[in-house]
């Protein structure tokens, strides 16, 4: 905006008076052009800090990356081996041949399940992601035959759900991609009942085509009982001839209800359901066939006037710049040890275009970055955090968020916070209600909001930085990430001066060493529990990432979050 | 063009005798009729527009004709008028002379460029033109007529002293008579229709048995193609060279040779590589054959261009006068390379009653050059001419030394109604050996895909060692069929042919990946800049390389090993290079850089080597072909397209005729052609390879025979009928009971 009055005024006088100095606007305009927002270079590469960040992220990553290796191996060879050899693609390949060629995949998170259940569960047994088929944006849901015959554990249908409030928040098309034996029977108790288990899947199904969001299913494998109704509640489904079977009870089932002894494929075959029942709408000879079918389902949406595909967001800028600095020191900024500081601003300085960066109230609240960029193009508000929140931080904060909210800026929140100061001082200073103001901000604010975990994440300042429970669009972590509602040690303390108090009653004397023993127990706990894996295991996340992906990440979610026309935003009460 | 370069080479050589030419000029404008201003051409194709080019050059109109087939081809384009003269058979237009003659007087144009086949030989059409003011570019008709008949030229020429093949060139045509000749002269015997040429109708006896098959074969064809169906007989040289001499005259009794041409290798008794000045003969030999060709000229009285074919006897080295071709050759371009001058700006000069240009001393002889003609045709299936659409043709950039005569541009269709061939690809060199190598530089270059085409067998040809030692004669093809056709037993050449199918494979793979996602890219980042970064190079994924997969299924012709399929793996390297795998153990991926450089060009980047390669792609029959150029490779591929075209709905799942494999001793089409004989009756019982029906196509008579002893089925076709490629014929059943059922898929058309 500077820029724009000083251009203008230039060229209205030729020169013009800056504190009552004559000076050649030229060069004003010139400076300003080369310094203002551009974030420096401010990594010490030598630094022992650097290298030990460097080396203990590096290993994190390895780490990650052989979980993810394993995760990719869908449910192991033999059973990869049986599913070729009935001519079926693996979710991941059925993906890739409904995309565009050489298009982009987010997907969401693949380590789901993860040491969550006593046997393994590749990406909980189901794949989900957005991409481009016919340049429409989709989310893909694809179940894994490979791993537990595609049955639906609590997680998997956790993962289907939240792959759906995505597409129903983005407005994206879903192309659910079905081969699963239904619901797994022995944790029924899990799957079935509550509010947000199986059933919930169809009621999404009729909730978002009722709101004009395409619902299509390929039926490439077996879709038994409750499965069956995902293709019939599909807006346009597709059945795949000798594999593809719908049925609300398989061919035993049958046999025992009813004594009728029929296969699978005369049951529920796509000859039977094209032909007769008009279960299907489109008859493919072979899973090529199908997914290509798919794609021209997708190719003949129109989607004009559903607010799909135009953003009212602001304009793209498509000739965008890539940040100055190497991307792939992002995983050298990061200390492991959540207690060393890192400036935030070397985070943004790697993913922002051209490293530009307009900070808003630079000088006040300095514990909260605020300030505007662009990502891939598209402007973005950036949240990060440079240390504890204090009053200041917070109010900065909320005041920055309605900016964004007036201007239909999507936010982007970069946490890594320990949380709002305590204390006297600042509890009579209205901590509460600054907080509050900033919560409220936050949880009100309808632009698309992605947050990334670059470090801590505890307390209400997980709340105030959009966590999990503010339904930003997207979140991700990044392997060094800690989400807890406080540190493990903190915790310790507490619960150790309870405990002592308690025993005190009790008449029982507690000993240091059975004291620490006690702190130790609650630190392991808070350690094991508050690691990105067991968050991002329970889908407290939509990822983990590598920190050198968080560019291209965030620009993907903030552009799958602008497929739809802006929403306006109404604050509640801000107490004041 | 190319030989204007020529002039500017040999400037010192021309400007020399440049006065004598001007004056020689002058004093003939005098005694010279008004010249031409307005020319139609009747004719197509390639020789329709190589004149049009020189009659423009020279500021002469052009008026081209054309049939239906023919109304947006390049020929047309090329004139200032087009008139149209009929439906697409060349009897019913371009060898309509009273349309073509209707043409000339409509657009007023003076003279009659006749180019080759078509009218070109015929005495009475350059008769009719004589009578109605037409100038006729070409011979008189007197001279037409001697020469048309084989008979008669030979007569001439053997009381001119010109050397002739023993032989029987007699009017009686009984068979009887035919045959006792036969026995005469001696096999093998050699039957050739009197009139006409390129091969047409001309057979090989070996033996008395075959005798008269072959000759009433050869009847038939005759009286279809020129409506004369005379024959004559002579012997048969077993090694013979075809050497022919270019020869030109004017008006005022002057005639001049422009040296040979030697057009020895030939298939089907039809021309593809033809070389000017013929290989290892001695400059004696060379005017001796110049001198005959003179006198053979003299002796009947002729003007404009003609060549005389001498037929040379390469164990003997004896030469024989063979026929005298009346028009401008389709080889004529060697000549012009050599001799630096434009023989159909020659025929018009003559035509105008200009004297000749030149002397025969003032005549030039300059390096050497090379005509390959490139003929859609089948080559393994015996250079059974091809028919199509040419979805891709790019030929080599034209230069002073390198030309290129078309009369078909990319999307054309080679129909079966004329001639395939689709373009002569002319080279010079200073002496034969760069000629050479220019000639299968070219060759490598030359890109045509949707139909089949000759261009790898000239490329082996051109390569092999014996041609490279000018060691040329007509049955040079038959001789050494085992180095030019490919074959299957020989598994090393075939394991070292599908390892450069695999390699040409993988580029494909990183070439089409790379041109798919940049066309995506392009397509979607126009309107809507905020989708482009899905569309980012390579693309992205969470924690892994992108991979896709492709089937490739190589046209393989070693079949032997049956194993021409390709599955590659292809994964996105975070370089943007491709890895490409195969799938196969033993061969390692290969990590390939490809840039896309337009439309068709790549450049390609492979374990250190930066090349260029070029792609064709194209939809065909439901798949998706690729054809892929680099260095002197040509691969074709096909790719499965998911049924993504198919209009197939779900009833069709039930096997269609396509997969379904005809019964065995079914008959079909070996390509789209005129039934113009059936032989037996339907029912009728046969013996193994006795002849069933005669197919005409091109020009040329196919008999299809009974491939076993039995009883025909289901033949339906009756002379006249038009048949498709493929379709079935007729079957043979061991059976008299045997009922059979035929996917019949023929559309009959009556013609």
């Amino acid at each position: 905006m500077l820029r724009t009055v000083g251009r203008r005024a230039a060229s209205a006088s030729g020169s013009w008076k800056l504190w009552g100095m004559k000076v050649n606007p030229i060069q004003i305009l010139q400076r300003k052009h080369c310094s203002m927002g551009v974030l420096p270079d401010d990594i010490d590469r030598s630094s022992e800090a650097f290298s030990r960040n460097s080396k203990a992220m590096g290993s994190l990553i390895s780490d990650l990356q052989s979980h993810i290796n394993k995760i990719l191996a869908g449910g192991g060879p033999e059973a990869v081996k049986r599913n070729r050899s009935r001519n079926k693609f693996l979710p991941r390949e059925r993906i890739d041949r409904l995309l565009d060629p050489g298009a982009s995949f987010l997907e969401l998170s693949q380590l789901a399940g993860h040491e969550l259940y006593e046997e393994n569960l590749p990406a909980g047994g189901i794949i989900t992601g957005i991409g481009p088929v016919h340049g429409k944006l989709c989310m893909f849901v694809a179940n894994d035959p490979t791993v537990k015959g595609g049955t639906y554990y609590p997680i998997t249908v956790k993962k289907h759900l939240r792959a759906q409030e995505i597409a129903a928040q983005c407005k994206l098309p879903c192309i659910y991609l079905v081969d699963s034996g239904g619901a797994f029977l022995p944790k029924q108790a899990e799957v079935f009942p509550d509010k947000d288990n199986f059933g919930r899947i169809f009621y999404n199904q009729a909730v978002m085509s009722a709101e004009g969001i395409p619902q299509i299913a390929l039926v490439l494998g077996s879709c038994t009982a409750g499965g069956a109704y995902i293709p019939a509640m599909a807006d346009e489904s597709v059945m795949v001839k000798g594999n593809g079977t719908i049925f609300l009870a398989g061919p035993p089932l049958v046999k025992a209800a009813t004594g009728e002894e029929v296969s699978a494929e005369d049951l529920g075959g796509a000859s039977v359901h094209c032909k007769t029942s008009g279960v299907s709408d489109y008859f493919a000879q072979d899973e090529l066939h199908g997914l290509s079918l798919g794609r021209n389902i997708v190719k003949n949406l129109h989607m004009a006037g559903k607010g799909g595909q135009l953003s009212g967001l602001q304009k793209i800028n498509p000739e965008f710049r890539e940040p100055l600095y190497d991307i792939k020191e992002l995983r050298s900024i990061a200390p492991t040890d959540h207690k060393q500081h890192f400036d935030i601003r070397s985070v943004i300085a790697r993913i922002v275009d051209g490293s530009e960066f307009d900070e808003f109230k630079k000088l006040y609240g300095t514990t909260l970055v605020t300030g505007f960029a662009r990502i891939f193009g598209q402007p973005v508000g950036i949240i990060g955090n440079n240390g504890i929140l204090f009053n200041e931080s917070a109010l900065k904060g909320a005041h920055f968020i309605e900016l964004c909210t007036q201007r239909n800026i999507p936010l982007v929140f970069l946490q890594n916070i320990t949380g709002f100061m305590v204390g006297s001082r600042s509890e009579a200073n209205g901590i509460a209600k600054s907080g509050a103001k900033m919560v409220m901000a936050v949880s009100c604010a309808k632009v698309p909001k992605v947050t990334i975990i670059v470090g801590g994440s505890f307390g209400a300042g997980n709340y105030a930085m959009c966590g999990r429970a503010y339904s930003p669009n997207f979140m991700f972590l990044w392997p060094n990430a800690r989400i807890s509602v406080m540190g493990g040690a903190q915790a310790a303390g507490v619960l150790a001066q309870i405990e002592k108090v308690n025993k005190k009653k009790q008449g029982i004397q507690w000993n240091k060493e059975e004291e620490e023993i006690f702190k130790a127990k609650v630190v392991e706990a808070y350690e094991k529990e508050g690691n990105s894996y067991y968050s991002t295991a329970r889908l407290w996340d939509d990822g983990i990432i590598d920190p050198s992906d968080t560019r291209k990440v965030v620009g993907l979610c903030i552009s799958a979050s602008m497929n739809r026309a802006p929403e306006e935003t109404k604050f509640g009460v801000f107490r004041m | 063009m190319a030989s204007m370069a020529i002039i500017r080479r040999k400037l010192s050589h021309t400007q020399l005798h440049l006065r004598i030419v001007r004056v020689r000029s002058l004093s003939d404008s005098a005694s010279a009729s008004k010249p031409l201003e307005k020319i139609l051409v009747a004719n197509r194709g390639e020789i329709a527009c190589r004149i049009m080019r020189t009659a423009k050059r020279l500021g002469i109109r052009t008026v081209a004709v054309y049939s239906d087939a023919d109304r947006d081809s390049l020929h047309v384009k090329s004139a200032d008028e087009a008139v149209r003269i009929g439906p697409p058979p060349a009897r019913l237009s371009y060898l309509s002379a009273s349309s073509i003659l209707e043409a000339a007087v409509r657009t007023g144009a003076q003279a009659i460029h006749p180019g080759y086949g078509f009218m070109s030989e015929s005495a009475e059409f350059a008769q009719v033109c004589e009578d109605k003011g037409l100038t006729f570019i070409g011979p008189p008709a007197s001279a037409i007529r001697d020469m048309g008949d084989k008979s008669a030229s030979k007569r001439i020429m053997g009381a001119a002293g010109v050397p002739i093949v023993p032989g029987y060139h007699g009017n009686e045509q009984d068979i009887e008579v035919m045959k006792k000749e036969a026995d005469r002269i001696g096999y093998p015997i050699l039957i050739k229709p009197t009139h006409g040429g390129g091969g047409k109708g001309m057979r090989i006896v070996q033996s008395p048995e075959e005798f008269v098959e072959s000759f009433l074969g050869a009847q038939r064809e005759a009286a279809a193609s020129f409506g004369i169906s005379t024959i004559l007989l002579e012997k048969y040289i077993t090694q013979p060279r075809h050497i022919e001499v270019q020869i030109f005259g004017d008006k005022h009794g002057n005639v001049l040779h422009l040296y040979e041409r030697d057009c020895s290798v030939q298939r089907r008794h039809q021309k593809i590589i033809e070389e000017a000045p013929a290989p290892n003969i001695l400059n004696d030999f060379r005017s001796h054959l110049g001198q005959a060709a003179v006198s053979a000229a003299k002796a009947v009285g002729y003007h404009n261009a003609g060549t005389v074919e001498f037929i040379v006897d390469t164990i003997s080295g004896q030469f024989y006068f063979m026929e005298m071709n009346t028009r401008l050759q389709v080889e004529h371009p060697v000549t012009e390379m050599i001799v630096g001058q434009d023989l159909v700006e020659w025929q018009i000069r003559v035509a105008n009653g200009e004297a000749l240009p030149k002397s025969q001393s003032q005549v030039p002889l300059s390096g050497h050059a090379f005509e390959a003609r490139i003929y859609a045709e089948n080559v393994p299936k015996g250079f059974l001419p091809a028919t199509g659409v040419l979805y891709h043709y790019h030929h080599v950039p034209v230069s002073s030394t390198v030309r290129v005569e078309t009369g078909v541009e990319q999307g054309d269709t080679v129909s079966m109604h004329y001639d395939p061939m689709i373009a002569k690809l002319v080279v010079w060199g200073e002496n034969r050996a760069t000629a050479l190598v220019k000639l299968k530089d070219c060759l490598s270059k030359f890109q045509v895909a949707g139909l089949p085409t000759n261009i790898n067998f000239l490329q082996k040809l051109a390569s092999h060692w014996a041609f490279e030692n000018g060691n040329v004669e007509t049955h040079f093809i038959e001789r050494f069929k085992d180095d030019l056709f490919v074959n299957p037993a020989n598994s090393v050449v075939a394991e070292e042919a599908f390892n450069a199918a695999r390699f040409s494979a993988r580029l494909v793979a990183a070439c089409i990946i790379e041109k798919e996602h940049s066309a995506w890219k392009e397509n979607l980042s126009g309107d809507n800049g905020s989708l482009s970064m899905w569309y980012s190079s390579p693309p992205f994924r969470v924690h892994h390389c992108a991979r896709s997969t492709m089937e490739l299924e190589w046209e393989n012709e070693y079949d032997s090993s049956g194993s021409n399929l390709l599955p590659l793996s292809i994964t996105h390297k975070p370089d943007g290079n491709y890895l490409i795998e195969t799938g196969e153990n033993n061969f390692p991926g290969l990590e390939v850089k490809a840039t896309n450089l337009d439309d068709h060009d790549f450049r390609v980047e492979v374990d250190g080597l930066i090349m260029d390669v070029s792609l064709a792609v194209y939809t065909k029959d439901q798949a998706k072909h690729i054809h892929i150029w680099y260095g002197s490779h040509h691969h074709h591929f096909k790719q499965r397209m998911g049924l993504e075209l198919s209009e197939e709905d779900e009833s069709q799942h039930k096997p269609s005729f396509e997969t379904a494999s005809h019964p065995q001793g079914t008959i079909v089409a070996p390509m789209a052609g005129l039934v113009v004989k059936v032989l037996v009756e339907d029912g009728t019982k046969v013996e193994e390879g006795q002849p069933i029906l005669v197919l005409e196509a091109m020009k040329m008579e196919h008999v299809v025979k009974a491939p076993s002893a039995g009883y025909v089925r289901g033949l339906l076709v009756s002379t006249g009928q038009q048949v498709s490629d493929g379709s079935v014929l007729f079957s043979v059943k061991v059976s008299h009971f045997t009922f059979c059922i035929l996917f019949i898929v023929i559309t009959y058309k009556m013609v």
